[in-house]
Formats: C-alpha cells, structure tokens, sequence
C-alpha cells in the first residue's frame, strides 16, 4: 500500500488514468483507509469535470452548423462520380 | 464488430460533435472568428481525409485530432519546439489547500452544486486561455478532448515527460487563477484559513 506522500504524487495520472493497473490497485488501497487523501482525490476529480462542463458552454454563431455543414463539399463528390 | 460508415452518417455523425468542438477551438483561438474558421477547416480536412478514417475507430477522437493538427499547423508552429515558458510555480494542491477560505454561507450545501458555484463559466474559460500556449494545448487535449499522454505526446511531438510536466504546471496555474478569480468576486475569505503553520 502506498503512504498519503506517494498517494498524492500519483493524483494525477490516476485522475488521468494513465497509471498501470497494480499501482492504481495500491492508491485506491490508500484511499479506502485515508480520508484525507480520499478527499483530495474526490475533489479534484469533481473539479475536473466542473472544467470540463464550463470550459465547453459555448453558444454556437449564428449559422454556424449550416455553414459547417457545406465543408462536406461537392468536389468529392464529383471525384467519387469520375472514379 | 465494427460498424461501417457511409459519407453520409459521417456528416450525421460528425456534426453530432460540433458544439464541443467549436468550443476547443474557442479556448484554442480564443476568439470567435478564428474558432469558426479553424472548424471549416477542420470539418473541410475531415472530408477529404474520409477515405482514410479507419472504420471502427472513434469518430470523435479523429475529429478532436484533425481539429487540434490544424490549429497547430496553422496558427503555432512554436508549439512543437521545446521552448518552455515563463510560468510561475504554484504550490501543490493549491485550491485544495484553500478551500476553507470560500464562504460557506455564499454556497449551497451540497458538494457537487458548490464545486459549480465556485467558478463560473467565463471564470474556467478565462483561466484555460490565460495559459501560455505550450500549457494550454495539452491542457484542452487532456482535460477537455480526453487524449492519453501518449497520443498527446506524438501530435504535439514531444517527449512524454514534457506532456506530463506541462499539464501539471498547467492544471496549477490554472487552480491559482480560478482562486484570484473566486477571490475578486468576493467568495473568499482568507482569514478563514487560520494560521499556514501546521
């Protein structure tokens, strides 16, 4: 099992899942006995997806989805048809 | 069993993914006209480039990275080079180790509706593109697009390391900025956290 010291150096590649199965084993032994790095983790994770959510409340320009929507253009099409 | 696609529930399926790519490429350009054109050109490139889309792979994944080649062919060249830039080092969990300082009788109750109330959206955009480019790009494509370091380290075409490195300095940076923010909206109050001497 992994000490509160080695747990939060692992935060973030665990919030990013990149850490290899066993050692992820080690920090989630960690957390179900250490309440306070249980809430370090939580938080960061709730702030992850509260920047997530914020970070892509945008309203689109008028338009916009037509506009993208003729990007899907003709000249393909054409080179399908000669094909 | 992989699902093959035609053309046209690839148009379907890929304008199903505009909203969150337009808002990347907001963060990414930070400014409207920019963002609209980076997704023409995007949504242009992804069109030519169907024949090549693996069928089966994920579609949105493809898009995020045809989205995140362009701006950086197109507007940053700078970003593959490893140039490191000036930003301040920030101390080790920063908002956690402050979070006594909010004003609990400014927020809900519940943990999750607090954690919304904290920053708003403009706070959390404003506080993406503040950051240096070199931290910004792989902060959006972690934090927002859901790339792996590794995927994040080939399109950028940097070590590893470096991708690790500039998303923790980045992520802190950013902590440090929605506290100041959080701070001139008045839903702080440092004498709350009592003396740092523990």
């Amino acid at each position: 099992m992994a000490d509160c010291q080695e747990t939060l150096q692992e935060l973030e590649r665990f919030l990013d899942s990149e850490l290899p199965p066993g050692r992820s084993e080690q920090i989630l032994s960690h957390l179900k006995v250490c309440s306070d790095c249980q809430g370090a983790f939580e938080f960061h994770a709730e702030l992850r997806i509260a920047i997530r959510t914020k970070a892509t409340s945008d309203e689109l320009p008028e338009g916009f989805l037509d506009r993208l929507k003729s990007c899907f253009g003709d000249e393909i099409l054409g080179q399908d048809a000669s094909a | 069993m992989a699902q093959i696609i035609g053309r046209e529930t690839f148009t379907v399926d890929a304008m199903q993914y505009a909203p969150q790519l337009f808002s990347t490429a907001l963060r990414m350009t930070r400014n409207r006209a920019d963002a609209e054109d980076l997704m023409q050109e995007t949504f242009t490139k992804a069109w030519r480039a169907f024949d090549s889309y693996q069928q089966g792979t994920n579609l949105r994944a493809w898009l995020f990275r045809i989205l995140t080649n362009t701006y950086i062919n197109k507007y940053n060249s700078q970003m593959r080079k490893p140039i490191e830039t000036e930003l301040d080092e920030v101390e080790e969990l920063y908002l956690f180790k402050r979070l006594g300082a909010f004003d609990q009788s400014q927020l809900s109750q519940s943990a999750e509706d607090q954690m919304l109330e904290m920053f708003t959206d403009d706070e959390v955009k404003n506080a993406i593109e503040e950051l240096p480019e070199t931290f910004r790009i792989p902060l959006l494509m972690s934090d927002l697009e859901g790339f792996s370091y590794k995927e994040i380290a080939e399109i950028l075409d940097v070590p590893i390391g470096t991708v690790m490195s500039r998303l923790h300095r980045g992520r802190k940076a950013m902590q440090k900025m929605l506290y100041e923010y959080a701070k001139e909206r008045g839903l702080v109050n440092e004498s709350l956290l009592g003396p740092q001497d523990e």
